[in-house]
């Protein structure tokens, strides 16, 4: 690839943005859009914006929504590139998901789940038929929702803990003196890829590339088989140790959405059949996102276990290719300017064609 | 934990400067600008915005991995009778951050303390309670009630 250095183009490109910020402001007699609405309004826009811009910040999210004229793809860059300008203090607790203030909370496989099946404020079982009374300018009565008498009791158990007595299930394991986990923000792609570094990449990764993965697996590219052991959203604190103090202290509470798939494992012969597990994690409520990644977390086990067969169990293919910041950046420098390459192409076709016509003469001639 | 047992005061300063992290901002402001008298501080750290890497467990309960980052603002004030605080709190709010620490401060002094422990600590934890309370309500409204449904053949 060859790079040229040219001029020109600077007042094209000025009144091009120009016109861009016209564009999305759209037409000026319709009230504009204020973040605090897009905040409030577009929320799930707001939660993928910041998980896969890897930066838990509403109000920066939603600001990244307006900009980018609801591209999310483009406010995830933004996002991205904001994140780039701040000092980073350190590194949180990890966050215990068990003690989650938990809104949504069901389990697809066990039905009797301590706890319930809570199903919160989901999207599940309406009937996806459009509400026409949304267009009606805000005049819709929205009915409150409804309290119960009794609060949810938390923290409610986790699927592992229910059945942990009876190891049916894979258990979790914590490594004494474990070294610091794998940071894509710090270190390059490395592998094979550890889990730690795996489930980075997938919490970052694009939404639709993900989900296209697991369900490619589950039409058999990669049979996985999973069961949705539970999802959860909910609130949970964040806990951090200034230096100043040397002791944790909350700092705040992030949203998340928490997914754990079962698949049954075969075991071996020093280990009893079980069920192994995959996980998924996000900010905000990003529930698609979460199954997936819990889908692909789990075929990706098996890749590490040596049986890979289909692309969502190739670490090294689903990794390079899940961040759509990465994506986006190359497909679309495309369009920047190739003007060299072109020319060096065109030198290339026209010089094959002359010794094609050659060649194709020659052989005329040979024959008569 | 552990290191609670080694830094004296540590769970209660814990406590209080939870409830200020995790408070709305505007509920922060409008809890202390509420105060009949505050008093006169000077910055240690100039309200700074930040970031701190989030992590979670593998699994949910297994070894840590890095979740993603959210943005922190920090500040640490000293009053003028000696006391020191600081504020970490979660988004990008610099006058949350240093009101935060300014709050912390009087909370170690035992003459400044009654002054925002109702007024401001006991307030914005009373507003956690009850937002917490309230989704906590909202969410048992939407439990699932089985009911099996029996099949009885008729007789004959």
């Amino acid at each position: 690839m060859a790079y040229v250095a040219v001029k020109g183009g600077e007042k094209a490109i000025t009144n091009a943005h120009r016109w861009l910020a016209e564009d999305r402001r759209g037409d000026t007699a319709v009230p504009e859009v204020e973040v605090a609405q897009i905040r409030e309004q577009l929320s799930l826009a707001i939660d993928r914006v910041m998980s896969e811009g890897s930066c838990y910040d509403r109000d920066l999210a939603a600001l990244a929504v307006k900009q980018a004229r609801g591209d999310l793809p483009e406010a995830i860059f933004l996002t991205r590139a904001y994140r780039t300008t701040l000092a980073r203090f350190g590194a949180s607790l990890p966050v215990e998901t068990g003690q989650m203030a938990v809104r949504r909370r069901v389990s697809a496989a066990f039905k009797d789940i301590p706890g319930g099946q809570v199903l919160g404020p989901t999207f599940d079982y309406t009937h996806r038929l459009l509400d026409f009374t949304l267009a009606a300018n805000g005049e819709t009565p929205i009915e409150g929702a409804l309290e119960a008498e009794e609060a949810q009791a938390y923290p409610m158990a986790t699927i592992a803990s229910v059945f942990s007595h009876e190891d049916l299930l894979e258990a979790d394991t914590r490594t004494p003196d474990a070294p610091e986990p794998f940071d894509l923000t710090r270190d390059p792609m490395a592998f094979p890829a550890g889990r730690d570094q795996r489930l980075q990449a997938l919490a970052r990764g694009d939404e639709g590339f993900l989900l296209s993965l697991a369900y490619s697996s589950q039409r058999g590219w990669g049979n996985t088989h999973p069961l949705c052991a539970e999802i959860r959203l909910g609130e949970v604190a964040v806990e951090f140790v200034p230096d100043e103090l040397g002791f944790p202290i909350e700092i705040g509470e992030v949203t998340l959405t928490e997914c754990q798939m079962i698949s049954t494992g075969a075991g071996g012969t020093d280990k009893a059949p079980q069920f192994t597990r995959g996980y998924g994690l996000t900010f905000g409520h990003c529930e698609r996102k979460a199954m997936s990644m819990a889908i692909v977390d789990r075929a990706l086990r098996d890749a590490s276990a040596g049986e890979a067969s289909a692309p969502v169990q190739d670490e090294e293919f689903v990794l390079y290719h899940s961040d759509n910041v990465e994506a986006s950046g190359f497909v679309q420098h495309l369009k920047l300017p190739h003007y060299v390459d072109f020319q060096a192409d065109l030198q290339l076709i026209r010089r094959l064609r002359r010794e094609h016509a050659e060649r194709v003469a020659a052989m005329k001639e040979a024959a008569e | 934990m552990a290191v609670e047992a080694v830094v004296e005061g540590a769970p209660e300063r814990r406590r209080w400067l939870s409830i200020l992290a995790k408070a709305p901002s505007k509920d922060v402001i409008a809890a202390w600008e509420g105060l009949a008298e505050r008093p006169d501080y000077r910055a240690l750290r100039a309200p700074e915005i930040g970031m701190v890497l989030v992590r979670g467990r593998m699994g949910g309960g297994g070894d840590a991995f890095n979740l993603g980052e959210m943005t922190v603002t920090r500040a640490a004030v000293r009053l003028e009778s000696g006391e020191t605080g600081i504020g970490y709190v979660a988004g990008r709010d610099r006058r949350h951050a240093e009101i935060a620490a300014a709050v912390d401060a009087m909370m170690q002094s035992s003459d400044l303390r009654p002054a925002v422990e109702g007024a401001v600590i006991a307030r914005l934890a009373r507003g956690q309670d009850e937002r917490r309370n309230t989704a906590a309500r909202k969410a048992a409204a939407t439990k699932v009630d089985f009911f099996t449904m029996v099949r009885t053949r008729s007789p004959g």
